[in-house]
């Protein structure tokens, strides 16, 4: 897929010697794991080396969603006649892929969807026959293109199919793709979430980026590793459960009693002891954390394991603050009697839980 | 009546050598689940907590007359596994496994589709008719007691604990489908309500859902137009930021597209009344039947 020419700068010695090779004036963008960097203030134009250098210097102090700017790129600026939005995204309804046309790009799809909807065009992709030829030429038509550029525009878009196919992309922006004066079709940026699901199958790939397939701080990354999820909040409790909707449910407890999550651990199914006691430890290790709720309804995780991992967590002195549990479902009593033999009390619903981890941070604070 | 599954469903277990295969095979037999057969290729001839073991779904149809097919195979060859058991004609095909490739995923349902096979997952609990004493998946059976309200959700554990209020209440169950947690998922919130609305045997129904993709909304427009039996809902992550995942792939606010508010606003637009928390569901089923 084409590209205008230039090269990316760590520094802007760096970037003046990449301006210096493209011989004319260039676009200094921010490489950042990031959208929206335009509004960002992470691109901007320079017509001589030096310049460019001037804005890398800037750009390169930046941070753009929290996420420091590590390079730049360093590109033509092209002489351009129309700036066009392409996608291919997954759609959940139809359960196809989607691809995402618009003669008017360069802003947000979001954007372009308030402004000018008339002006998005879509198409679904059988998944057995993916994209076909004549469908590529029929969006390019319906983009309000004409002469060769429908075929130019279609064959980009069959390339962007194989791509997503082939790397299993689950959602690609090329915006803006860039139609010169001189005719060519130019992808000016890109933007390229591969399916988390496939991952395993694209290990080389991954290599070849040297880095991590998400950025993650250190208890995400153990989290991860673990394989439970986790997602960091702005709260002050801690909610440890097992199931994401559960986890979900029990986070909006806590906020109906007036309290704020610090952090969303679902456990997965069957967590043994070892997995408790290790989601407890990750947890704890978040600076907002003023309490633990733990909130499990055992279907295949059963309670025993449960508690054992709790009072484990306990003995080894992982919990430095207030805990409250509430714990039920697959030997739900016999974890009760581990719990009760640790001297560590326990509710029997949610809703008491919630109010009552809420009720500890309050006295707390 | 009740939905999809009943006391005639014959089971086939693709996967049922492997750990999760072997455990909740027998759980399923345990609660009376009437499972025929296994599928494992090359270990035909052997039996898995008593159930014979095929080395293709065709085999295992042709030799014990199942009609219904569970799956536990790895994500990898989950895709595969499912279309083995839609060129069977088993329907329902009900994917436990989690983590299965988004494009395998729209392969399965659009070939299922084209056969009029209901494929429910991926990544879901199952479904289970407790009446028939069977469940075709992994939830634990003692909390969903038989009954005449039809109950749906996107995940596993918080079905649990509303079936459990609902079962605590004297509220029993019909059939309970798990959706799936992914974004794209054979059985719809719309279809379930279909199958729940033309079902004799149910009489309200429970919509459980959460944040992500705009299903819960369409599911109320329908509501809305086309069913007159009386439906209550709860919404998971009301208080979810924007923009990440909370442990199911398919629960995230896209911008300013899936957000609690926005389903809890359709559903009451439609009529249907939404709990502030799981426990209130069986009140207001009692409010409404």
């Amino acid at each position: 897929m084409q590209t205008p020419p230039g090269g990316v700068a760590k520094t802007p010695e760096e970037a003046k010697k990449r301006a210096a090779e493209v011989g004319k004036p260039v676009v200094v963008k921010a490489q950042v794991l990031a959208g929206k960097r335009g509004k960002a203030g992470g691109v901007k134009f320079a017509d001589t080396p030096e310049e460019a250098a001037k804005h890398a210097e800037e750009i390169l102090k930046m941070k753009i969603n929290n996420l420091p700017v590590k390079a730049v790129l360093v590109e033509e600026k092209l002489d351009i006649q129309q700036e066009i939005y392409a996608g291919i995204t997954v759609d959940r309804n139809e359960r196809k892929y989607v691809i995402i046309g618009s003669g008017a790009g360069g802003m947000s799809i979001e954007e372009l969807a308030e402004e000018s909807p008339e002006k998005i065009i879509k198409h679904h992709v059988e998944p057995d026959f993916g994209l076909q030829p004549f469908e590529a030429r029929e969006i390019a038509i319906a983009m309000g293109f004409s002469g060769k550029n429908i075929s130019t525009l279609a064959g980009f878009f069959l390339k962007l199919w194989e791509i997503v196919k082939a790397q299993d992309v689950e959602l690609t922006e090329i915006n803006p793709l860039i139609l010169t004066a001189d005719g060519r079709f130019l992808a000016a940026d890109a933007r390229l979430n591969i399916d988390d699901n496939a991952l395993y199958k694209h290990k080389k790939l991954i290599e070849s980026l040297k880095r991590e397939p998400m950025e993650q701080n250190e208890r995400e990354r153990e989290a991860t590793q673990e394989g439970m999820a986790y997602v960091e909040l702005d709260g002050d409790i801690a909610c440890i459960c097992n199931g994401a909707g559960l986890t979900m449910a029990t986070l909006d407890a806590v906020s109906l009693y007036g309290g704020k999550a610090s952090t969303f651990l679902d456990l997965g199914g069957g967590s043994d002891a070892e997995r408790v006691e290790k989601g407890i430890e990750i947890a704890m290790k978040y600076g907002k954390v003023k309490a633990i709720l733990v909130n499990i309804m055992g279907g295949i995780t059963r309670c025993d394991e449960v508690a054992k991992g709790i009072v484990a967590a306990k003995r080894d002195g992982d919990i430095t603050v207030p805990l409250v549990i509430r714990m039920v479902g697959t030997n739900e009593e016999e974890g009760q009697e581990i719990l009760r033999q640790a001297g560590i009390p326990f509710l029997k619903t949610m809703e008491d839980a919630a109010q009552k981890v809420v009720s500890l941070v309050e006295e707390g604070a | 009546m009740v939905v999809l599954v009943d006391k005639d469903t014959r089971v086939i277990i693709q996967g049922i050598t492997g750990s999760q295969g072997t455990f909740h095979s027998e759980s399923m037999l345990m609660y009376g689940t009437k499972i025929v057969a296994g599928v494992r290729a090359g270990k035909q001839g052997e039996e898995v907590n008593g159930i014979p073991v095929y080395d293709s779904v065709k085999a295992a149809r042709d030799a014990q007359n199942a009609n219904a097919s569970v799956i536990f195979v790895p994500a990898p060859f989950a895709g595969d596994a499912a279309l083995e058991a839609i060129a069977a004609d088993l329907n329902p095909v009900v994917v436990i496994t989690e983590h299965v490739p988004v494009f395998d995923e729209m392969r399965i349902i659009h070939a299922a589709k084209r056969k009029d096979i209901t494929v429910i997952g991926p990544n879901t609990p199952g479904i289970i008719t407790p009446s028939a004493k069977q469940k075709l998946g992994i939830m634990p059976g003692h909390v969903f007691s038989g009954g005449r309200v039809g109950l749906m959700s996107r995940s596993g554990t918080l079905t649990y604990e509303i079936a459990a209020g609902m079962t605590n209440a004297g509220i029993g169950i019909s059939t309970a489908i798990g959706l799936g947690g992914d974004p794209c998922v054979g059985l719809t919130p719309i279809e379930a309500v279909d199958l729940f609305n033309k079902d004799s045997g149910t009489d309200a129904i429970v919509l459980v859902g959460e944040i992500g993709g705009d299903a819960e909304e369409r599911a109320a427009a329908y509501i809305k137009d086309h069913v007159k039996k009386p439906a209550v809902a709860f919404i998971a992550g009301r208080t979810a930021p924007p923009g990440k995942r909370m442990g199911h792939a398919g629960a995230i606010i896209s911008g300013s597209s899936g957000t609690a508010a926005a389903k809890i606003e359709a559903f009451t637009d439609a009529g249907v009344p939404v709990a502030e928390k799981p426990s209130d569901i069986a009140k207001l089923l009692k409010d409404v039947l």
